[in-house]
């Protein structure tokens, strides 16, 4: 393979995480205060179906990223109220919208099947795009990709470095605390669960008009499970997210070659890799063994590789709040 | 500021917790407010600090009524509370930890903060280090930190909630030293909530007796602590008298024991427990003498040493093996680590017994633990679930499936949370069970307690081991020493 | 709220459970509008998918077998607090362990039927275990190992038909060859349903019931689901009963399995489960974790699923309308299924969540006040230890 070709596949790698990452920082937000959206897998399916129809009707691509948007909107807020209002698990309202997302995109979308639609159109940054090896690769993309890139900046700063990210974050931690300081911890929570909820929608349409344009049954089935993976493997935290996303991609985009490299091996090892990726990333940063393997190794690498190996969630994750 | 409260009164259900309060407390002075548990102390300062509203009642600051939507909002009419266990973010930074809430603007003013907090903390002789996390700091630092934040938000008035639980002998002086400073020189009232009647003399000017949700006595400070506890309990209780002991045979014997964990290592135990021994382990939370208890227990493995139980090695055994030979350990936590809520207690008896069949006899249980039930004086039903007992049921509940006969029996705060008598009953139970050769290991935060208590004991400062003291010829001071580090 | 309001709206209370049905009627019902197509005939044709003839009615039947034995082993993981969500992939596993005896042996029916419901059993055990292990030694969420393993149950299901157990004629990802005959159940006249699967099913579902009410196993899972920590303190050893709650649900999942390919097949299948192991976890939310409710709702969805596919032929509608009308019931109930959570005929109730600040003297049940005002009795210690 030459330069060009490597330059290629890095910027098909970009390109393809760049709707994972989206979702990634979508979900890292809401976990952040305090609730789990399981229903990623769902409401990505759905988005994508009506994001793609959207933009096709009205031949315009950007309402498609709105519907996609308002869709991903909705669910959340039903995973809002059915955990906060209601105080039923939200394991059980995020599994079930799964499900349903999966079904309704099937039915809602049952005529518009491999059909021809809008797509993001290509924009090179100025200057930047000429840079080289870096330009090619991260700059001369769409739109989506620079959103990505934005949003792993943009949710990495305001969780860290304002007021509302660390009441974001204190929400997570420990709500009991934060309604102390005046934090309005529940309304908190729904804001936060109906953004993340928004970004995971522009995710999935994202891909039926970018990434992997078109539709048709069960489209991008299992990314928003893969999404919650990385969250999971990201610790939490958008840089690391969007890393484990890139990784991903990588790891794909390897297989597609080690595919074409060895045709003789079957097409089953190759399909299993993410998969098998996933089990062995959650074990890699939650079982004891890294951190038996990391007690191993000398003491002043430690701790480094405690931070690289190992994440802790939100404490609040998944606990209801009750004020007073 | 002045506070006053006008027949304060706060129902849950049909429980009266708080039954018709008033009382007025004046600017520059430090008030107790006492009471046995399940008195309404709590749920008095909840109100007064926000975090409920009363039933009903009312609320005078400077003789203007004020209505609490939140904690929040009582802060910035002048009204804040320290926890026990302080309201701030473990993995935070101390910086971002003091930030969180301070403004409504998106910016983070970094600069400003630090010297605010810098200037609070050197006026009342606080010590925080800006840079660290709060999970690195100890308790009595995060309760300075805590505090140095509800004075900043504006606090005139401020509830201190047990702050003298778990931090050490100086960090108490800075703190009395801090809150005299703040009344006679700033004019802001303190309510010092305390079971310690040692502390309410020693700070404060004037005593709130809560009995049963209602205030049943005012009382100048100092006074005999006869008067205080004859107001609190109706009569006065009776303490009870060590028994004599005698020296048997070794039953736990620690040797060269290491253990490691991200925070702490605990280096080199060396410790014998004999039969009929009631052994103490005291120090601040997190100073390593938990981490022991659990090596005992097998629910942390040492790094290095060997653990022997009754003369076999038990090195290495999990926790349900040492179970099955003899051991039991009560936690702290009864409902989050003992109790399973939403199970009755002949569930809790099924599971606890040693002798378990794969089919349940609902019935023969049934009546077992109805006689347990009256044995143990748990006030509940077999069919009653753990988590609708309060606090001292459960913990009785917890001794009453303890099996029989026990090698080793470790216990965390045995008492924490309890009111005298509760207390001294379950130590009658604790000796009944030395009687029966048990040897018992125990932590406690209260320091009375372990000398009243314990036959010999250990203290523990940042992991190390002081030499084992003679129960019978230390003082308190003595122990405050060791736990503050010294030799 | 006065007596009387109470007592008016008594009758909503008691109507409530039909409301989140109605409720699912209706949103599906304007979906099938939207398709210009009429929820009355469409209904119907469900109707009919069901109960038009013995042969529909038998196919139901043969649908429910499974997804009854896939329920009741839900039923003990969520005892155990595990959202058992692999159950798709125990599933598989279970067919391909049936499908290895009815490819590999041979011999008289009452061998190898035996043999098969055996390694079906194992292979969805072992697969669940798997998952369990997962949790307990690595520390890995049973939802994500879970899901991991679905697909890779699938992916391995593909393997098998396109490699190995490739028909003669041809390779294609449709399914193996048909089974010998000896190696099928024996079913019901010309149907896909066998009575033997039934009776078996009905013997998981009582087996579930008295393990979770009269053994010690049973009452340690439900300690375990309830707080794991104290029930390891007291004796619970969460890693062997987690693996032994999974295996036992994945057991259930793979004898699953095994009838999918025994008699509603003859042969092992791209797509051998079909969703049942996700249909089930449906199943068993709708049920409220209560066995005794499971073999009837999972009738229910067995008829909406079948009739579904009954309407996509007659239609051309699309099939998953089955999966919508079951999901938006058990997405309405879990949200509006207490009146109470909402705040119609009482206050909302505060038993579902812990309350984060509650007063630390006072119980959280309902003990009456005579009780918690008693002064505590004068302690006799000699009494009690006599």
């Amino acid at each position: 393979m030459n330069n060009a070709q490597l330059i290629a596949v890095l910027a098909s790698i970009v390109l393809q995480a760049s709707p994972l990452i989206i979702a990634v920082c979508g979900e890292i937000l809401t976990e952040r205060s305090g609730v789990v959206n399981l229903s990623l897998d769902g409401t990505m399916l759905m988005a994508a179906m009506t994001g793609f129809v959207v933009g096709m009707l009205t031949n315009n691509v950007w309402a498609g990223f709105a519907v996609g948007a308002l869709v991903g909107a909705i669910f959340a807020s039903i995973v809002a109220f059915g955990s906060i209002r209601l105080n039923q698990s939200q394991v059980a309202i995020g599994f079930v919208l799964t499900l349903l997302g999966d079904d309704l995109s099937a039915f809602l979308g049952q005529n518009y099947t491999r059909m021809k639609g809008v797509t993001v159109p290509h924009y090179g940054i100025p200057i930047l795009k000429d840079i080289p090896v870096i330009g090619p690769i991260f700059f001369n993309q769409d739109i989506v990709v620079y959103f990505a890139m934005f949003l792993i900046v943009g949710t990495w700063w305001w969780l860290n470095k304002t007021q509302p990210g660390l009441k974001l974050r204190g929400s997570g931690e420990r709500p009991t605390a934060a309604f102390a300081r005046g934090v309005d911890v529940n309304r908190l929570r729904y804001v936060y669960t109906i953004l993340g909820g928004a970004l995971v929608g522009i995710a999935g349409a994202a891909y039926s008009l970018d990434v992997k344009i078109g539709w048709s049954d069960g489209h991008i089935r299992g990314m928003g499970w893969i999404a919650l993976a990385i969250v999971i493997f990201g610790g939490w935290s958008p840089i690391r997210g969007a890393f484990g996303a890139l990784l991903f991609g990588a790891t794909k985009a390897l297989a597609t070659i080690l595919q074409r490299a060895f045709p003789e091996v079957s097409v089953v090892a190759f399909n299993s890799i993410p998969w098998l990726l996933m089990i062995l990333v959650l074990l890699a940063v939650g079982s004891d063994y890294t951190e038996r393997g990391i007690k191993a190794m000398p003491k002043s690498w430690q701790q480094p590789l405690r931070r690289v190996l190992r994440v802790s969630p939100p404490m609040a994750l998944g606990t209801p709040f009750k004020e007073g | 500021m002045q506070v006053e409260l006008r027949d304060i009164r706060k129902y849950f259900g049909r429980v009266k917790a708080n039954d018709g309060i008033s009382l007025v407390l004046k600017p520059g002075k430090i008030y107790a407010l006492v009471g046995e548990n399940g008195a309404g102390k709590s749920t008095l300062m909840k109100i007064l600090s926000g975090y409920q509203p009363p039933t009903s009642g009312e609320i005078l600051l400077d003789g203007q009524p004020v209505r609490f939507h939140s904690p929040a909002d009582a802060l910035a009419k002048g009204v804040g509370m320290l926890y026990q266990d302080p309201l701030d973010m473990p993995p935070f930074r101390v910086i971002d930890n003091y930030l969180l809430g301070r403004s409504n603007s998106v910016r983070l003013n970094y600069k400003e903060a630090r010297n605010e907090l810098e200037g609070l903390s050197k006026r009342y002789g606080f010590e925080i280090d800006v840079h660290a996390t709060i999970d690195s700091l100890s308790m009595g630092e995060r309760q300075q930190l805590e505090l140095v934040r509800l004075l900043a938000g504006g606090a005139q008035v401020l509830i201190l909630d047990e702050p003298t639980t778990g931090i050490s002998a100086e960090q108490k002086e800075i703190l009395f030293e801090s809150m005299r400073k703040m009344t006679r020189e700033e004019g802001k009232t303190v309510i010092l909530v305390s079971h310690k009647l040692e502390e309410v003399q020693e700070l404060c000017v004037y005593a709130y007796v809560l009995r049963r949700g209602q205030l049943v006595g005012e009382q100048e400070l100092p006074c005999l602590n006869e008067q205080l506890v004859e107001m609190m309990f109706g009569q006065v209780p009776k303490r009870s008298q060590r028994p004599p002991f005698a020296v048997r045979e070794p039953v736990l014997e620690l040797q060269d024991v290491n253990i490691e964990t991200y925070q702490i290592t605990v280096p080199d135990i060396n410790l014998s427990v004999r039969a009929g021994e009631i052994f103490g382990l005291a120090g601040l939370e997190g100073s390593g003498q938990r981490l022991v208890m659990q090596a005992c227990s097998g629910l942390v493995a040492p790094a290095k040493g060997r653990v022997r139980l009754g003369g076999q090695d038990v090195t290495g055994w999990s926790y349900h093996r040492l179970q099955k030979f003899g051991m039991a350990y009560v936690p702290a936590g009864r409902l989050e680590e003992g109790l399973v809520a939403g199970l009755t207690l002949t569930e809790h008896l099924v599971l606890a017994r040693p002798d378990k069949k794969f089919f349940v006899d609902w019935k023969e249980n049934r009546q077992e633990m109805a006689e347990r039930i009256t044995t143990y004086q748990i006030v509940g039903r077999p069919e009653s679930t753990a988590d609708q007992l309060s606090g001292g049921n459960q913990q009785r509940l917890l001794f009453s499936l303890l099996n029989t006969p026990l090698k080793l029996l470790l216990l965390e705060h045995p008492t924490r949370g309890l009111d005298v008598r509760s207390s001294d009953y379950i130590w009658q139970l604790l000796y009944k069970r030395r009687d029966h050769g048990t040897a018992i290991l125990f932590i406690s935060a209260d320091l009375d307690e372990i000398i009243e208590h314990c036959d010999r004991i250990a203290v523990f400062s940042g992991g190390v081991m002081s030499r084992i003291l003679d129960a019978r010829e230390t003082t308190a001071e003595e122990l405050g020493h060791f736990i503050g580090g010294q030799v | 709220m006065t007596e009387a309001q109470t007592s008016d709206r008594s009758w909503l209370i008691r109507l409530w459970p039909l409301v989140p049905i109605v409720a699912a009627l209706i949103v599906t019902s304007a979906l099938l509008m939207l398709f210009d197509a009429s929820p009355a005939v469409a209904y119907r044709a469900m109707w009919d998918g069901a109960f038009g003839g013995q042969d529909k009615f038998l196919s139901v039947l043969a649908f429910w077998v499974p997804l009854l034995l896939a329920s009741a082993g839900l039923v003990v993981t969520f005892t155990a607090g595990l959202w058992n969500i692999g159950i798709e992939g125990q599933i598989i596993l279970g067919a391909i362990g049936a499908s290895w005896v009815a490819l590999n042996v041979t011999g008289p029916a009452w061998v190898l039927i035996p043999l098969e419901i055996g390694a079906a059993m194992l292979g969805g055990a072992l697969w669940a275990a798997l998952s369990a292990v997962l949790k307990t030694r690595g520390k890995v969420n049973e939802i994500f190992s879970g899901l991991a393993l679905n697909n890779l149950a699938i992916i391995l299901t593909n393997y098998l038909i396109s490699g190995p157990w490739q028909p003669p004629e041809g390779g294609s990802f449709r399914g193996t060859t048909p089974f010998q005959s000896a190696a099928l159940l024996p079913r019901l006249f010309e149907s896909r349903f066998s009575p033997l699967s039934l009776i078996l099913a009905f013997a998981a579902v009582i087996a579930v019931y008295y393990v979770l009410r009269g053994t010690t196993w049973g009452l340690k899972l439900k300690a375990l689901g309830k707080n794991p920590y104290s029930a390891y303190l007291l004796g619970v050893s969460s890693e062997r009963e987690t693996i032994l709650a999974m295996m036992f649900c994945g057991a259930l999942a793979g004898l699953g399995g095994a009838v999918r390919v025994l008699s509603w097949f003859d042969s092992l299948r791209q797509s051998i489960s079909g969703g049942i192991g996700f249909l089930a976890l449906l199943v068993v939310m709708l049920a409220a974790y209560r066995i005794l409710w499971v073999p009837i709702i999972a009738l229910f969805f067995s008829i909406v699923l079948n009739g579904s596919i009954t309407l996509q032929l007659k239609t051309q509608l699309h099939s998953a309308l089955g999966g919508i009308l079951t999901g938006l019931m058990v997405l309405f109930v879990l949200l509006f299924g207490s009146a109470k959570q909402l705040g119609i005929g009482g206050k909302p109730g505060t038993a579902a969540g812990v309350p984060d600040v509650m007063p630390d003297e006072l119980p959280a049940g309902e003990i009456p006040p005579e009780l918690m005002a008693s002064s505590y009795p004068e302690v006799d210690v000699e009494a009690i230890h006599e």
